[in-house]
């Protein structure tokens, strides 16, 4: 039991934290987000031209869009860096994995 | 349009065993489709099997029963030949009947 | 704090999978697709020493005696019949230009399923059952059908059946291409793809038997035999383009389109290695 409120006291901490952090920021704008935005399309583009494309790239992207929709560029631009992120991540795969699965084959 | 039911019985001595496999949506009307529309409910309400003209077994069903279901019972009596009459109705007044011989 | 508790099952279940990978010996460059199967077919035996090879195409019904008697009174009211009749119903009904499926398979259509898929030298490219379904309806002017479920379940389905028990026979004609198609359907099956960094592989090679969540997982050799499959969680058939597009979801990769390249190579490679085992199709899993 202690434990758990230790867990959620260092949660809420961290939460305090991001949140202070985010307000210190300035406000992002409509370029900032389509800077973001084209940036994630790209890298996620080049996964699909590896054939290794991930859900959570497509989720993210979508969530960017739907925020920057609404106006809120801020949201935005953090869902299309979390995409690039993840679109990066994928192509790192794709690209580790070019010579990599050969030594799992059963012979 | 081939029946929505699938009966095998088979008589051993006193008993009969009956099995039935009835084809049905068996929508609970709690989820939705995929433009995020619920489904409306579609289920059986009762499923009844008649032996000699008395029921032996009578089912009253509702949305917590899943699709396509399946049903295993055994009553005393039934001989091989023996006509084994079954049939459903559900929510919307649809319904099915079959007969089946005893194995 | 329920979330966290997930988030830690989780780990540790990748964890597990993660550490059973056996370090297998150095690659050979050249292409051998006999010593593959033989070679694949050989660690199944290892690994499963008690099951007779035919027994593999039941997936996990084999490997679990409580499943096993789960399966044999299954299959004595099989859930996949009201998908087969409507498979046998559809295969004789003519198309409207008169013709039917019978025409445009060797031998009416009847007994064939476990000559697919086929490397076909005019396109150069593998041919699936499922495919020359589809490209059967479009030549004769009807509209093809999805290839995950219904329709064509029930088509597969009906096809198996009358194949039940004749050995897998795919062929690997002597052409570069073929041996290339064979050789990108192994690398799609073993590359490690998706959020999850799973491969084919890392679940129906390297864990098969093992219980991920709720299900025990399927052996990759027979695997295709069974197909399509009823399957309890999906509360319907599937066919083998619904089989690989789940895989991709699950390990949270953007699935490829169902009969695209990638997929057409790794069934045929996915049956070659499992040449000898018998059609057992339509199957029905939990």
């Amino acid at each position: 039991m202690r434990n758990i409120t230790r867990i959620s006291r260092l949660v809420l901490a961290s939460l305090l934290l991001m949140a202070a952090a985010t307000s210190a920021m300035a406000a992002a704008s409509e370029a900032d987000f389509k800077t973001a935005y084209a940036a994630a399309e790209t890298a996620n583009k080049e996964a699909g031209a590896l054939r290794d494309q991930w859900t959570v790239t497509a989720t993210a992207l979508a969530a960017a869009k739907k925020a920057a929709d609404a106006g809120d560029f801020d949201t935005g631009v953090s869902q299309s860096r979390e995409a690039e992120a993840l679109a990066k991540a994928s192509i790192f795969q794709a690209t580790s994995e070019k010579d990599a699965w050969k030594d799992r084959a059963i012979r | 349009m081939a029946s929505t039911i699938r009966v095998r019985a088979t008589s051993s001595g006193d008993t009969t065993e009956v099995q039935a496999l009835i084809q049905h949506p068996m929508d609970s009307g709690f989820v939705k489709d995929a433009k995020g529309e619920i489904i409306p409910p579609h289920f059986i309400q009762q499923l009844t099997f008649e032996h000699d003209g008395k029921s032996v077994f009578v089912a009253n069903w509702g949305t917590a029963v899943s699709k396509d279901p399946y049903v295993k019972f055994s009553f005393k009596g039934g001989n091989k030949g023996d006509d084994l009459k079954i049939s459903w109705v559900d929510n919307k007044g649809a319904s099915d009947t079959t007969t089946a011989k005893i194995l | 704090m329920r979330s966290a508790i997930h988030f830690a099952s989780a780990a540790l279940a990748l964890a597990a999978l993660a550490s059973v990978a056996a370090p297998p010996a150095l690659a050979a460059d050249t292409p051998n697709p006999a010593a593959d199967a033989r070679a694949f077919q050989k660690y199944f035996i290892d690994k499963f020493p008690k099951l007779k090879l035919a027994d593999f195409v039941n997936g996990p019904y084999s490997l679990n005696e409580d499943m096993h008697k789960q399966w044999e009174e299954k299959e004595q009211f099989p859930p996949y019949e009201f998908s087969l009749d409507m498979g046998k119903e559809m295969f004789s009904k003519p198309f409207k230009n008169g013709k039917s499926y019978a025409d445009c398979f060797p031998n009416k259509g009847i007994g064939i399923r476990q000559d697919y898929p086929y490397f076909d030298d005019k396109e150069g490219k593998v041919v699936t059952l499922e495919l020359a379904l589809n490209r059967c309806r479009v030549a004769n002017g009807e509209a093809p059908f999805s290839y995950v479920k219904d329709e064509m379940a029930a088509l597969t389905a009906y096809m198996a059946f009358t194949s039940r028990g004749k050995p897998f026979d795919i062929k690997i004609p002597n052409d570069p291409r073929a041996l290339e198609a064979y050789e990108n359907g192994k690398r799609y099956f073993y590359t490690r793809r998706g959020q999850l960094n799973f491969s084919c592989a890392s679940c129906h090679v390297q864990n098969p038997g093992e219980r991920i969540r709720a299900e025990i997982l399927a052996p990759a050799l027979g695997i295709l035999n069974a197909m399509p499959i009823y399957r309890s969680e999906w509360g319907g058939m599937g066919t083998i383009s619904r089989r690989f597009t789940t895989c991709n979801v699950q390990t949270r990769g953007v699935p490829l389109d169902p009969q695209s390249d990638e997929y057409r190579d790794l069934e045929y490679y996915l049956s070659y290695v499992s040449n000898g085992l018998p059609i057992s199709g339509p199957g029905a899993r939990p």
